[in-house]
């Protein structure tokens, strides 16, 4: 086994070809038969090119390479770590972490948002470029949640900055996070839209 | 420790300290020392200095507030002493105009404590050199954790789209705070429960 030569040294050795999953039925990997796999395979290899609205493809492309500004304020942002660590993994939807709001396009406003952070929120939101989107995660930041009351809390996050998706929960687990996230991008390609 | 030791403790503060110390008591294995809060500065030299104290650590600096009292605020401190691996609770009274001295010269450590029950109960203190509040917003008006603050405070805030910043109004709630002030079920109880009028009533 492994990539030394064997002991009759005829040959090098070669790692098998992946087989993927294959569909009981049909014996072949699974997808292999979709009808639209087929129709884009088959005009591919019949005129070599397919056509496809160049809107369509933007909004595509923006749902694949969504930059999220992490704004952790509570409990929440453990659960926010927790969706980008390996066992939940937004990276493989192209969901990856930036540091920095001027090359984001979406915030995931994670926890409570007090009077004294509102102004930094706005500033934060400010700066991300156009098309931005905001997750709301958690009660708190939905509508204050446990600190509804308080004197020091804003009562939801949609008062700062509009928001496009609310997680409930609290705190939500990453599993609904991941599920906010993809709600997002079914958002984007049935909105989106090139014109500003 | 038990509490013997903490009452032998406790009556050598209080000797020790003469003037200052009122009075001590033991409660639940806790010491806790009520002493004039003109000479805390002095008091807590003394339990930071004296051989045979050496309370060197400064665990807490906080405030407690009685609004019926007529001093209405207790400030207290906590102190750990590694040396006898024991603990002690100074407390001080005070109210809204009572000058308690910064014990910011004998313990720096000190500072953000007495900045946080500044901005949180206004308790005022001397000698301080950067007296600011440390935990509520800027501009903040009163102190949140008097009783008599309201609980959903006076200002909230919006982001207003004309003037293109964040602004402060005054609190408007469409549903009032709900207080659900139940009986516990098991203490206190003196309503009927349910089934209990088919019983005999007791001879």
């Amino acid at each position: 086994m492994g990539l030394s030569p064997t002991a009759t040294g005829s040959s090098p050795a070669i790692a098998q070809a992946p087989k993927g999953i294959l569909d009981p039925s049909t014996g072949k990997p699974v997808g292999a038969n979709d009808p639209f796999f087929l129709e884009v395979n088959h005009e591919l290899s019949d005129k070599g090119f397919f056509v496809a609205a160049a809107d369509d493809l933007i909004t595509w492309a923006r749902t694949g390479s969504l930059m999220w500004m992490t704004f952790g304020l509570a409990c929440c942002a453990v659960e926010m770590m927790q969706v980008s660590m390996p066992r939940y993994d937004v990276e493989r939807f192209g969901f990856a972490p930036r540091a920095s709001p001027r090359q984001s396009d979406v915030m995931i406003v994670a926890g409570t948002l007090t009077n004294k952070m509102a102004p930094a929120l706005r500033k934060v939101y400010d700066q991300m470029p156009e098309p931005r989107y905001v997750i709301s995660m958690g009660s708190c930041a939905n509508g204050g949640g446990y600190y509804h009351y308080s004197y020091s809390v804003v009562r939801g996050c949609d008062r700062i900055v509009p928001i496009d998706i609310y997680v409930p929960g609290c705190p939500p687990t990453a599993e609904a996070l991941l599920y906010g996230v993809l709600l997002l991008q079914k958002k984007i390609r049935r909105i989106g839209t090139i014109e500003r | 420790m038990d509490d013997g030791k903490l009452e032998a403790l406790g009556q050598t503060i209080v000797s020790a300290l003469g003037g200052a110390a009122s009075a001590h008591a033991v409660a639940f294995n806790q010491l806790t020392v009520t002493v004039d809060a003109a000479g805390i500065v002095e008091v807590m030299k003394y339990l930071r200095d004296d051989p045979a104290m050496r309370f060197v650590n400064i665990t807490d600096v906080t405030a407690v507030d009685y609004p019926g009292r007529e001093k209405r605020f207790d400030v207290v401190y906590h102190l750990l002493s590694p040396t006898l691996n024991e603990r002690i609770r100074v407390r001080a009274e005070a109210d809204e105009n009572t000058q308690v001295p910064s014990i910011i010269d004998v313990f720096p450590g000190a500072d953000w404590f007495e900045r946080e029950a500044y901005d949180l109960y206004g308790v005022i203190f001397t000698g301080h050199p950067d007296m600011r509040r440390l935990l509520t917003d800027y501009g903040f008006d009163g102190h949140p954790l008097r009783k008599d603050f309201p609980l959903t405070g006076f200002v909230e805030v919006r982001y207003d789209d004309q003037e293109k910043r964040v602004l402060y109004e005054p609190v408007r709630l469409n549903q009032e705070f709900r207080k659900f002030d139940f009986l516990s079920p098991w203490e206190g109880a003196d309503y009927p429960l349910p089934g209990d009028e088919k019983a005999e009533p007791k001879a």
